[in-house]
C-alpha cells in the first residue's frame, strides 16, 4: 500500500500551513486517496496503473500550481524563506527590476552615509578620543595676518599657554599645517606637512609603527633644522616601506630633516578628509622662514592648541579655568604695535575648550551640511524607487489571489500569510542591499573625487564599519517595511471564494487596491517634483556662480608663483629681480600680457588694511588691498574708467599713488573729486598713516569669493614696495597652449636662475574647482533628479498598462458604441494628468516646506524661484506624457469585438 | 462562450449546491460525496482532491457544514460532514435559485427550439 499521508504532505508544504491544521488535512486526503486506490484495486486494475491514476487525480490541479511547484519542504521560518526564495527564482524579471530599483536607491544612501560617517560621525584613531579638547580663542576682529589653516594662537600666546598651566589638562600640544618642498629647484613637488609641539604625539597616545615620535626634548627654542617623522602612507609611498629608513635625510624647503621615526598606519593626522606626509617641530619655524619668522610675530596666527581632559572634567569645567587664565596669557601677550581701541578688545579675548575628539578641520565645515541634505534627498530617492517596487508587489499580488485564495481555505492563517509576504519583500531588500552596498563603494570614491577638487585631494578611509553596516541594515528594514507591509495586509485580505472562480477580476482590481496604487504613483509625483526642482536649483546654481561676471576675464590665465627664497636674495635687490623677471616672461612668444599681484583675485586670500580720509568725516574705514605692477588691468581685462595705469615713474623715491575700484570711489570718496583725492592707512599704533594719492579708477572686481557683493579695493604699485616678498605671484595671459607655455617660463626661470621654484595654476581651473561644491550638489542633485523622474515614469506606465488591460472590455463596448480612437487615447491620458495633478499639487506643497533647507547654498536665486518650478512642473508633464502614450495608444487600437469575446 | 467554459462555470458556481444537497439526507465523508456526485451524475460531474476539499474546507469555514472525525469498529477513520442549520437556510435559498434559473433557461431554450 503506497504511502498516501507522505504523498499529501508533499503536495501541500509549499502552503506552509500550521502544522495542526496540515495534519488534519494530510490524514483527510490520505483516507481518500486510499479509498480511491482500493476501489481501482477492486476493479482489477493493476497496482502500478492504481497508483499511477491516484497521484494523477492528487497532482490534477497543484495547490497554488502558478506560482508553487511542488516538494517537499520543512515547516518553519525556514521553509517560509525558501519558499520565497524560489519565488523569486521563478519570477526573474520582477526580481531584478525590484533588486536593482532598491539597490540603486540603498547605494546611493549607503555612499552618502559613508561619507557623513567618515567626515562627520567617526572620530579620531587615537585611544579615548572623548577626552580630547581643542583650545579656541573667543575673539571679536582679530587684527593681524593668519598664514596658516590653524589660527587661533600665536607662539607667544602658546609659549604662555604652557606656562600658565593647568588644573583641567593632563596633557597640552600645539600644531599647524604647512606645505613643504620635497625639491631642490624647479618646479616644486609638495609634501602636507605638521608642524608640533614636542608633546603632541604623548598627547594623542599615539605610538610609533617604527622609530621614535617627538618628546619635549626635541622641541626646544633654537633647535634648527633636526627631526622629522613620517607619517606611515608617506613612508610606504615615497621610501618604499624600508625597514632602514631611520637616521636617512629629508629635505623640506631646501632644510635638511632627519628621519627619526613613523607613525601607525591608522594615523592620517587630525583633520578627517586630509591627511599629512610628515611633521616636524615647531621650533623648526624659524629655518623655515627666515626672512619672515611667524614664531616672533606677536600678530601671526598660525598654532591650535588641543589637551587631555583630567578625568572627572567636563569641557564646561575646563573653559572656566581656560577663562580664568585668559587675561594674564592675553595681557603677557599684547601686541605692542595695537592702538587702544584694538588693544581694549584683545585684552577682552577669551579661550575655552570644546571637543575635538572628531578631529578638527575645514573639509568637515565645508561639507556637512551639503552632504546631510544629500543624504535626505537621497532618502527621496529611495522613497520613491519604494513606490515603485510597492506597485509592482500590488500589481503582482493580483496574480497571486488565487494561491492566497486557496492557503486560506487550506486553513493558513492571515497572520501566516502576511509573514510569507513580509519574508519575500525582505529578500528583495537583502539582495538590494548587497547589491547598493557594491556600488556604494564606487560612488563614495567617485563622489570624494568631486569634493577634493577645492579643498586638496581628500583623503577618507570607507572601510565599512558598524555605523555603515548598520545604516544599510537600518535602512533595508525601513525599505522593507514602507513597500512590502500595505502589498502583504492587501493580499492577505484575499477573499478565499475567489479560489474557485477562474475568470476572476483581480483584487487590486477593486477600488480598495487601484486606490492604493494610485497613492503610490501620487507620491512618487510629488517627491519628484521637490527632487526636479532642487536639482535645477542647484544646477542653476552652479551656471549662475559659474557664468556670473566677476569683473574680470578668467579664460587664459596661468598663474605661475616664483619663490626666490633659495636665492638669498638681499631686500634692496627683489624689486629689480621681480622687474627682470616679469620682462623675460613677457618676451615668450604667445605672451599677451604678464603682472605680477599679491593677491590672486577669487583665490580666497584677503588682505585688508584700515583707512582713514583726511578732511572727511570717515575714518577706520575697512578696504581690501592688493598690491600689482604696471599691465594688471590690462591682463586681466579690467577696464581703466579714469586716470592712468602705475609705471615707471611709481618707484620708491616717488610719493605712494593707488589706483581704487568703482565700490571705492562709490563707498569713500565725492564723486567730483576723485583722481587726485588721498587717503591714509593705519599704521602700528604711534606712527602717523601712510599717505596714497589716488591716480586711476579701475571697474569692480570680485575680490575673493564669487559670492561676495564687489566690495573696495585699492590697488597699490608693486614698484613702491620698499619690503617685497621673497615670492612673487605673476599673472599670464597667453593664446598659447598651457603645456608649452609653462616648459617657456620653466626655461626663463632656469636661465634666470635654477634654484628658482616655480609652481603653476590655471586661473579658470582654480576658480572652476572652488566651486566644487557647488558642482557636486548640481551634479549629485541632478543625477536623483533624473533617477526619481524615471522610476516615475516606469511606475506611471505599469499603473496605466495596468488599467487599461483590466478596462478592456469598457474600452472596447466604448468603441462599439461610437467613441473614436482619438477620444480614447485623450480619455486615458486625461486621466493620468488628473493623478499628475494631483501629485504636482502635493508637490509644490513639500517644495514649499522643503525649499528653505536650500536656502544658504543657492546663489543667484530663491528656493521658491517661478521658473524652476516651470520647468519642473513641465518635466514631469513630459515624463507623464510619455509614461501614458504608449498604452493609451494601445487601448485606443482594441478591437471591440476581440474585447467582447474575451469576456 | 465555449462549450468547455461553459461547463466549468457551472460545474464551480453549483458545486456548492450539490455538496449541501447530498448531506441534506445524511452526514457524509469526503470520499463519498465526491463518489455521489460522480455516481449520480453519471460520470457528467466530477471532481479532483485538489479543488474538491478547498471546497468543503470553505463551506466548513463559512459555518454552512461542520466535519467531525467518527471511527467505526473494523473501519478506518474517517471525517464526516454534516449540514449545519445555517447550512440548511443556504440549500432552501439556493435550491430555489437554481430552480429559478433552471425553469428561466427552459423555457427561453424550449422557445427557440419551438
Amino acid at each position: 500500500m503506497p504511502d498516501w499521508r507522505a504523498e499529501v504532505r508533499a503536495a501541500i508544504a509549499h502552503l506552509n500551513l500550521d502544522p495542526a491544521r496540515e495534519q488534519l488535512i494530510v490524514d483527510e486526503l490520505a483516507e481518500h486517496l486510499s479509498d480511491k486506490y482500493d476501489e481501482l484495486i477492486a476493479s482489477a486494475v493493476r497496482e502500478e496503473e492504481a497508483f499511477r491514476l491516484v497521484l494523477q487525480e492528487l497532482h490534477a490541479q497543484k495547490l497554488g500550481r502558478r506560482t508553487m511547484p511542488a516538494g517537499w519542504l520543512p515547516t518553519g521560518l525556514r521553509n517560509e524563506v525558501r519558499v520565497a526564495a524560489r519565488l523569486l527564482r521563478f519570477n526573474p524579471g520582477f526580481a531584478a527590476a525590484a533588486i536593482l530599483s532598491l539597490a540603486l536607491g540603498i547605494g546611493v544612501n549607503t555612499a552618502i552615509f559613508q561619507l557623513v560617517d567618515a567626515l562627520i560621525l567617526r572620530t579620531l584613531p587615537i585611544p579615548s578620543p572623548s577626552t580630547l579638547a581643542s583650545i579656541e580663542t573667543v575673539h571679536v576682529h582679530r587684527m593681524g595676518r593668519s598664514v596658516a589653516p590653524q589660527q587661533d594662537l600665536s607662539m607667544a600666546q602658546w609659549k604662555q599657554l604652557q606656562q600658565q598651566r593647568q588644573e583641567p589638562f593632563s596633557s597640552l600640544a600645539g600644531w599647524s599645517t604647512e606645505r613643504f618642498d620635497l625639491g631642490r629647484g624647479g618646479e616644486a613637488r609638495y609634501a602636507d606637512g605638521l608642524w608640533v609641539s614636542g608633546r603632541f604625539f604623548q598627547t594623542l597616545q599615539i605610538q610609533p609603527a617604527l622609530g621614535r615620535l617627538f618628546s619635549e626634548r626635541d622641541d626646544y627654542a633654537g633647535c634648527g633644522a633636526r627631526g622629522a617623522v613620517l607619517s606611515y602612507a608617506f613612508w610606504r609611498g615615497e621610501f618604499a616601506g624600508r625597514p632602514d629608513i631611520l637616521g636617512q635625510q629629508v629635505s623640506l624647503d631646501r632644510q635638511v630633516f632627519q628621519i627619526i621615526g613613523v607613525t601607525p598606519a591608522a594615523f592620517y593626522g587630525l583633520e578627517p578628509g586630509r591627511k599629512f606626509d610628515l611633521a616636524v617641530p615647531l621650533c623648526s619655524e624659524p629655518v623655515m622662514h627666515p626672512a619672515d619668522v611667524w614664531s616672533n610675530s606677536s600678530t601671526t596666527w598660525w598654532l591650535t592648541a588641543f589637551c587631555r581632559l583630567k578625568p572627572g572634567w567636563t569641557f564646561e569645567r575646563a573653559s572656566a579655568q581656560l577663562a580664568a587664565i585668559s587675561p594674564a596669557i592675553f595681557a603677557a601677550t599684547l601686541p605692542p604695535q595695537y592702538d587702544p581701541d584694538i588693544a581694549k578688545s584683545y585684552l577682552h579675548f577669551r579661550f575655552r575648550a570644546v571637543p575635538a575628539g572628531a578631529g578638527f578641520g575645514g573639509v568637515r565645515a565645508a561639507y556637512e551640511y551639503p552632504l546631510l541634505l544629500l543624504l535626505g534627498i537621497s532618502g527621496l530617492v529611495l522613497l520613491v524607487g519604494c513606490a515603485n517596487v510597492a506597485n509592482l508587489m500590488l500589481a503582482r499580488a493580483a496574480t497571486r489571489e488565487r494561491e492566497m485564495a486557496v492557503r486560506i481555505s487550506l486553513g493558513a492563517s492571515r497572520a501566516r500569510l502576511i509573514r510569507q509576504l513580509l519574508i519575500e519583500s525582505l529578500m528583495l531588500v537583502i539582495g538590494g542591499s548587497f547589491v547598493g552596498l557594491a556600488l556604494a563603494r564606487s560612488l563614495s570614491i567617485a563622489l570624494m573625487a568631486m569634493m577634493g577638487a577645492a579643498h586638496g585631494e581628500i583623503f577618507l578611509s570607507l572601510a565599512p564599519d558598524w555605523r555603515v553596516l548598520t545604516f544599510t541594515a537600518g535602512l533595508a528594514i525601513i525599505t522593507c517595511a514602507i513597500f512590502g507591509i500595505a502589498p502583504a495586509f492587501r493580499a492577505a485580505k484575499t477573499n478565499p471564494g475567489i479560489a474557485t472562480k477562474t475568470a476572476g477580476r483581480g483584487l487590486t482590481a477593486g477600488r480598495e487596491g487601484l486606490l492604493l496604487q494610485r497613492g503610490f504613483i501620487v507620491s512618487q509625483i510629488a517627491l519628484s517634483l521637490l527632487l526636479g526642482c532642487s536639482a535645477l536649483l542647484f544646477v542653476r546654481t552652479f551656471q549662475n556662480l559659474a557664468n556670473l561676471n566677476a569683473g574680470f576675464d578668467q579664460e587664459h590665465i596661468l598663474v605661475a608663483d616664483f619663490d626666490t627664497a633659495p636665492l638669498k636674495l638681499h631686500i634692496q635687490s627683489r624689486l629689480a629681480y621681480r622687474r627682470e623677471l616679469l620682462s623675460q616672461v613677457r618676451t615668450i612668444p604667445g605672451v599677451v600680457a604678464a603682472a605680477d599681484t599679491a593677491i590672486v583675485p577669487l583665490s580666497m586670500n584677503r588682505w585688508n588694511e584700515m583707512l582713514d580720509f583726511p578732511g572727511t568725516r570717515r575714518d577706520r574705514e575697512l578696504s581690501n588691498f592688493s598690491e600689482v605692477s604696471s599691465s594688471y588691468f590690462r591682463t586681466l581685462g579690467i577696464p581703466l574708467i579714469a586716470g592712468r595705469d602705475f609705471d615707471e615713474t611709481d618707484n620708491v623715491q616717488s610719493p605712494p599713488v593707488a589706483i581704487v575700484n568703482q565700490a571705492f570711489a562709490k563707498t569713500f570718496l565725492e564723486r567730483s573729486t576723485r583722481i587726485g583725492e588721498t587717503f591714509g592707512v593705519r599704521q602700528d599704533a604711534g606712527k602717523p598713516d601712510k599717505m596714497y594719492r589716488i591716480i586711476g579708477i579701475v571697474g569692480n572686481t570680485k575680490y575673493r569669493d564669487l559670492r561676495e557683493e564687489y566690495a573696495p579695493i585699492a590697488f597699490i604699485a608693486e614698484t613702491q614696495d620698499v619690503e617685497p616678498d621673497l615670492d612673487c605671484t605673476m599673472l599670464i595671459r597667453s593664446n598659447e597652449d598651457l603645456a608649452a607655455l609653462i616648459s617657456s617660463i620653466k626655461a626663463v626661470a632656469a636661465r634666470v636662475n635654477p634654484e628658482l621654484v616655480l609652481n603653476f595654476s590655471v586661473l579658470r581651473t582654480a576658480i572652476r574647482n572652488r566651486l566644487s561644491r557647488e558642482r557636486l550638489m548640481a551634479e549629485l542633485a541632478g543625477f536623483y533628479g533624473m533617477l526619481a523622474a524615471l522610476l516615475t515614469m516606469v511606475g506611471l506606465y505599469g499603473l496605466v498598462s495596468y488599467g487599461v488591460a483590466r478596462r478592456t472590455s469598457e474600452l472596447g463596448v466604448r468603441i462599439a458604441l461610437g467613441a473614436t480612437r482619438s477620444e480614447i487615447m485623450t480619455m486615458i491620458i486625461r486621466e493620468t494628468f488628473a493623478l499628475l495633478g494631483i501629485g504636482l499639487l502635493a508637490g509644490m506643497i513639500l517644495v514649499a516646506t522643503a525649499g528653505n533647507a536650500l536656502r544658504s547654498l543657492l546663489f543667484g536665486l530663491k528656493p521658491l524661484d517661478p521658473l524652476t518650478l516651470a520647468a519642473a512642473i513641465g518635466a514631469m508633464a513630459l515624463v507623464a506624457l510619455a509614461a501614458s502614450f504608449l498604452p493609451a495608444r494601445r487601448a485606443a487600437t482594441l478591437e471591440p469585438i476581440e474585447t467582447l469575446r474575451a469576456e | 462562450m465555449s462549450g468547455r467554459v461553459f461547463e466549468r462555470e457551472l460545474k464551480k458556481g453549483s458545486a456548492e449546491l450539490l455538496i449541501l444537497s447530498l448531506l441534506e439526507a445524511r452526514p457524509r465523508h469526503g470520499y463519498e460525496i465526491s463518489k455521489q456526485i460522480e455516481q449520480r451524475s453519471k460520470g457528467v460531474l466530477k471532481f479532483n482532491v485538489a479543488s474538491f476539499y478547498p471546497l468543503l474546507y470553505r463551506l466548513e469555514a463559512r459555518g454552512f457544514i461542520e466535519g467531525r472525525w467518527v471511527e467505526k469498529a473494523g473501519q478506518r477513520r474517517r471525517r464526516y460532514y454534516r449540514l449545519s442549520p445555517q447550512g440548511k437556510k443556504v440549500l432552501k435559498a439556493q435550491r430555489s435559485i437554481w430552480r429559478d434559473f433552471v425553469n428561466a433557461m427552459n423555457r427561453i431554450t424550449e422557445a427557440e427550439n419551438a
